[in-house]
């Protein structure tokens, strides 16, 4: 089978970073925070009632495999992507991909990555890598937030694939089919930006957008009556953790999107965005001050209302300052 | 987030050293760039009482199996991470049905098809599954 050469970079998020790569490799100079915001990537939802390993789902970024879809479309490259129903489709679909000489994305599951350390190794089902060739019985895997390229035995790389539980990744994968080699990129800034604040700020129900951080404020607080310490301990954890999911630089992503602005900003020559991109950095340092609280109050082990609620009130600053900031955003005259 | 505030506080355990983060932050310019960083310290603590949450139930059920009241797949269920829900959807069965097999009298009943299915889910061999606590 063919081994292409495959030009890895390391990269912040794993979505993004698998976006990146493979537009790269179609020779599509594009930078990862670019593909982050034009795949409107950033995002809030707390769901109580949806448990992830015993603690409530909170996430900081969108549904998986949409950062891919939205950037392709806004950039009119073509595509294919595809879900399994069994192992062996995906597997012997993924051959064909790769004799046809291509480079594909996919999601997994870290649980099933030995080249992981076991540190991050949970049940965690939406992350996302390229396999780029086979050599011997082993796949060659380009994983974005890996330093360097790595070998997956293909049992593994099928288990990764099929997992089970919330989100369940079946098997999807995904691959350019050809792409244009010039690509506008105001119009995908504009569609990306107008999306983000859209999904921020309209979603009716209150466990979706920037409403949901408010959500998470008022559950927070309510955590010394409602839950045993340890528990409102793993539950704050959790909410770290996800605002840290693997090197975000504990903003949630906010910085990652900054970084987008300031780059539209250049790009476009506006200085609105610019300014809006510092703006971001304030509110991304204030996510980070919010998740230092909340791991001294772990560590301390407190379960008064006074630091819950100081936590709270913390977080509804927060998403305060980000409904304002989105709102501003959202009003741009382009 | 400036250059220098990027945190540098490894993960100094189940081999979480063994990788560096890309982070983005504002370099002296105002401009942001791509920095690598080995952990932060919130995020590594979060993370450590996650595990150590796992450790200290694992080892509860440890004692629970060994003196016969639950089954070993009670044990291999939490060692690989899962709960009820999880391991029935890997299982193909019920929720009430895994529950059964939890306990030492619906595990004796096992076939040995679906000892076989167990052992699988848990990357073990069955014998491994059938002897543990014994």
């Amino acid at each position: 089978m063919s081994t292409l050469h495959f030009s890895h970079s390391q990269h912040a998020h794993c979505e993004s970073g698998v976006t990146t790569n493979l537009l790269r490799h179609q020779g599509i100079n594009i930078s990862e925070p670019m593909a982050f915001g034009i795949g409107a990537g950033i995002f809030f939802a707390h769901i109580p009632f949806l448990k992830v390993s015993g603690t409530p789902g909170t996430t900081f970024r969108t549904w998986p495999g949409a950062i891919f879809k939205r950037v392709t479309e806004r950039l009119h490259i073509d595509i294919h992507t595809q879900k399994f129903s069994t192992p062996e489709k995906a597997m012997q679909a993924l051959d064909n991909v790769l004799a046809a000489g291509k480079p594909a994305g996919m999601l997994s599951s870290v649980y099933y990555l030995p080249y992981l350390p076991e540190a991050f190794r949970f049940h965690f089902n939406a992350h996302n890598l390229v396999v780029y060739g086979k050599e011997g019985n082993e796949y060659l895997v380009s994983d974005p937030v890996v330093e360097t390229t790595t070998r997956i035995a293909p049992e593994d790389l099928a288990k990764a694939r099929f997992a089970k539980g919330t989100p369940e990744p079946k098997g999807f994968m995904y691959y350019i089919k050809s792409a244009p080699s010039q690509v506008q990129y105001e119009k995908a800034i504009q569609a990306g930006i107008k999306q983000t604040c859209f999904f921020m700020l309209s979603p009716p129900l209150p466990w979706f957008g920037n409403k949901a951080i408010g959500l998470l404020a008022k559950k927070i607080t309510k955590y010394p009556q409602k839950l045993t310490p340890r528990k409102a301990s793993l539950y704050l954890g959790n909410v770290i953790r996800m605002q840290e999911e693997i090197g975000t630089g504990g903003a949630g992503f906010r910085f990652l999107y900054a970084a987008f602005l300031q780059e539209a900003g250049q790009l476009l020559q506006r200085d609105d965005l610019q300014q809006y991109a510092k703006e971001l950095t304030t509110i991304g340092d204030d996510w980070r001050n919010f998740a230092y609280s909340a791991a001294r109050l772990m560590k301390d082990r407190k379960n008064d209302l006074v630091s819950f609620d100081e936590l709270g009130d913390m977080l509804r600053a927060v998403g305060d300052k980000e409904k304002q900031f989105f709102h501003k955003l959202q009003a741009i005259k382009w | 987030m400036k250059v220098n505030e990027v945190p540098q506080d490894p993960k100094d355990f189940r081999e979480g050293d063994k990788i560096t983060k890309v982070m983005y932050a504002v370099g002296d310019d105002g401009k942001y760039t791509s920095v690598n960083s080995a952990g932060w310290e919130p995020d590594n603590f979060a993370t450590k009482q996650a595990w150590d949450a796992v450790d200290e139930e694992l080892a509860a059920t440890e004692q629970l199996v060994r003196s016969g009241q639950l089954s070993p797949i009670a044990y291999y269920m939490q060692k690989c991470l899962m709960d009820v829900a999880l391991l029935a959807k890997y299982a193909g069965k019920w929720q009430w049905q895994v529950k059964r097999h939890m306990k030492p009298s619906g595990f004796a009943k096992l076939s040995d098809a679906m000892l076989q299915r167990y052992a699988e889910i848990f990357n073990i061999s069955v014998t491994a599954l059938t002897q543990f606590g014994k």
